[in-house]
This record gives C-alpha cells, structure tokens and sequence, in this order.
C-alpha cells in the first residue's frame, strides 16, 4: 500500500531519544476501509480506492451508497485511490491502518493549505513594501508593475494581489517520529499544509 | 479523540520525565540547582547549574523555565525545558519574596542592588 487518508489533528512536541526537542505534527491516519480494487482485468491498471470518516446514509446519493455497499463497508465521507503495487493483495472491505508506516522513515503529506483570501504582495510574495516613514506613500503597495511604452504591456505571470492559500501542497520528506498503531495516529517532524481537522493523504516517500 | 490525542501524547511526555522521580517543584525567585545531564561521546556526566529562576513559561510538556547567573561578572541565563530527560534532578536551595511573575528586571541590576528578599516560607526540598 502506498498510502493513506488521514486527518491534521495538530501540533505539539516530543523530546527524542537524544533529549531533544522535536516539532511534530499529530496526524490521525486511518483505518482505511478498502472500498474498491481495481485490476488490469477491470480497469486497466491495479489501484485500491480507501475510504475515510463515516458518513451518515442519508447524506450520500444512493449510487455512492450501493458502492459502499458492495464493499460490504459503511458509507464514507472521503474517498482517494492509490496505486497498488504488482503483487499486492487486498480484497474490498478490509481495513488498512497506520500500520503500514511502521517501517517507513520518510513520507509525503500532501493536503489543501490554508486559505488567506485577497492578500496583498507583502504577505502574498513576501514583497519588501515601501518606506513606512519620511511621507512614505507606497507603504503595501505594489510598486511599478513594468516599465513605459516598451514593452508597453505588464509582463504576463508579474506577482500582483490575488487569491492566497486553498490550493494542494506537499510537504515532502518529513521524518516519521512515531506509528501509534492502537491510537491510529502518526506523529511526522515539522508542520503540514492545512487547517486543523483538515484532510491530508499521507504516502510514503518518493524521493527517498 | 481528536484534542485528546495531543493532551494524550502531552501527558505521556511529562508522565515519562517525571517516571521515578517527583514533580519538579519550584517557584520564580528561588535560587535552584539545575542537574543536567551531559553527553560526551559515550560517557554521560552531571554537572550543575546554580542560578535564580526568573521565569517560567508554556504548560504541559512545552513547560520551560530560565535560570540566571552571573559567572564571571557576566549574566549568563538558561533556558531548560522543565521535562527534559536531560533535567536529572532540581533541587531548590533559597526562596525570595518577589511580586513578579518573570524577573527580567534583574538583568539591568548589578552587584547587591540585584538581591531578592529570601522568602520566610521554609524551602521546600523537592527534587523532579
């Protein structure tokens, strides 16, 4: 299994075996209900589909329902295919937990940031601002978005304000620092993209 | 479950500093003997550091407290984390009377104007 759906609980810190202290971010990873395999056969290539967080019937549509159902799985509210490798073997309606972590050094988190809504260049592109004192004017501002009449245009891509955050990240490589099996948790150095309570897809590394 | 996970993995850390020894207990104002363990290579030492707690921060597991001294004419302040494996015991030789909860006005005073009025409460003997 490549990986799993979890959930950004938060923040915290453990000392280590070397007495230091550690940034760790608290994930509550599965257990993933296996709720379709797919095959060469059937789709043309081997993937699992997990399913995360009980969902109340009512508040899916009934084809979803009947998925779940074939499962023989409750109704999720999350589902996230991952690729299977050859030779792997799981059969719908088992559950997948933290477990597969236990021997894994490094993983991948990827999730949707944070959203900031209509930010500025300053926070947006961690831009310089203009002078605060001395009749400053442009204390936030922009600044000069291009030169005059050559090239006569703003060129295309110029970092302006706009819309911050709410798009998916990867943070990449993060040391695993404990497998909590019972607890279903997974303790990764450093943070992850995302609020509290947010959806993350924990894998294992890819470059390492 | 899901704020009790990090309470869960707070309370654990603390509950393994604390294993074997008492709660760590000391107040602002009282001059402390911090035992601290030190590594070099594969030999492990203790060595002590004498100073005035002038404040203490965070809660649960992120608890820290900064101890200062003057070594050699220089202030010299050490911030430990209070659960700390590394904290092998503290023990409290004097307490002051003080009406601050972070002393950072000693910083600036020298010599006896930087004195703190011993406390008439007997010193707890405590050890973490």
């Amino acid at each position: 299994m490549e990986g799993l759906i979890g959930k950004k609980i938060g923040m915290t810190q453990v000392f280590d075996d070397q007495g230091r202290r550690i940034p760790v971010t608290v994930i509550e990873v599965g257990p993933c209900p296996v709720v379709q395999v797919k095959t060469t056969e059937t789709d043309g290539y081997n993937a699992v589909q997990l399913g995360f967080e009980e969902q109340k019937p009512h508040r899916m549509t009934k084809s979803m329902l009947k998925h779940f159902e074939k499962a023989t799985v409750k109704p999720c509210r999350i589902t996230r295919e991952f690729p299977l490798a050859e030779g792997e073997e799981v059969k719908a309606g088992e559950n997948v937990t933290v477990g597969i972590f236990d021997d894994v050094k490094y993983v991948d988190v990827s999730g949707i940031s944070k959203g900031r809504g209509f930010s500025g260049v300053i926070r947006r592109y961690r831009f310089a601002g203009g002078q605060q004192t001395h009749g400053g004017h442009s204390k936030r501002r922009v600044g000069s978005i291009g030169a005059c009449e050559f090239p006569g245009e703003v060129q295309k891509g110029k970092k302006m304000p706009g819309h911050m955050g709410s798009v998916n990240r990867k943070a990449r490589n993060l040391t695993v620092v404990q497998v909590r099996g019972e607890d279903n948790l997974l303790l990764v150095r450093g943070s992850i993209p995302g609020p509290k309570n947010g959806v993350v897809i924990i894998k294992k590394a890819l470059k390492k | 479950m899901i704020a009790k996970a990090i309470d869960m993995i707070n309370a654990e850390q603390v509950a393994k500093a604390c294993e074997g020894k008492e709660a760590p207990e000391f107040k602002i104002g009282d001059s402390v003997k911090v035992y601290v363990k030190i590594k070099e290579g594969d030999k492990e030492r203790v060595q002590a550091f004498i100073g005035t707690v002038i404040a203490r921060d965070g809660g649960g597991n992120d608890a820290t407290f900064t101890v200062r001294r003057i070594t050699f004419g220089v202030g010299v302040e050490k911030v430990f984390p209070l659960y700390s494996p590394y904290i092998d015991k503290i023990e409290v030789e004097r307490s002051a009377r003080v009406r601050r909860a972070k002393l950072y006005y000693l910083r600036k005073l020298t010599g006896k104007k930087a004195r703190l009025r011993e406390a008439h409460r007997a010193p707890k003997k405590s050890s973490k």
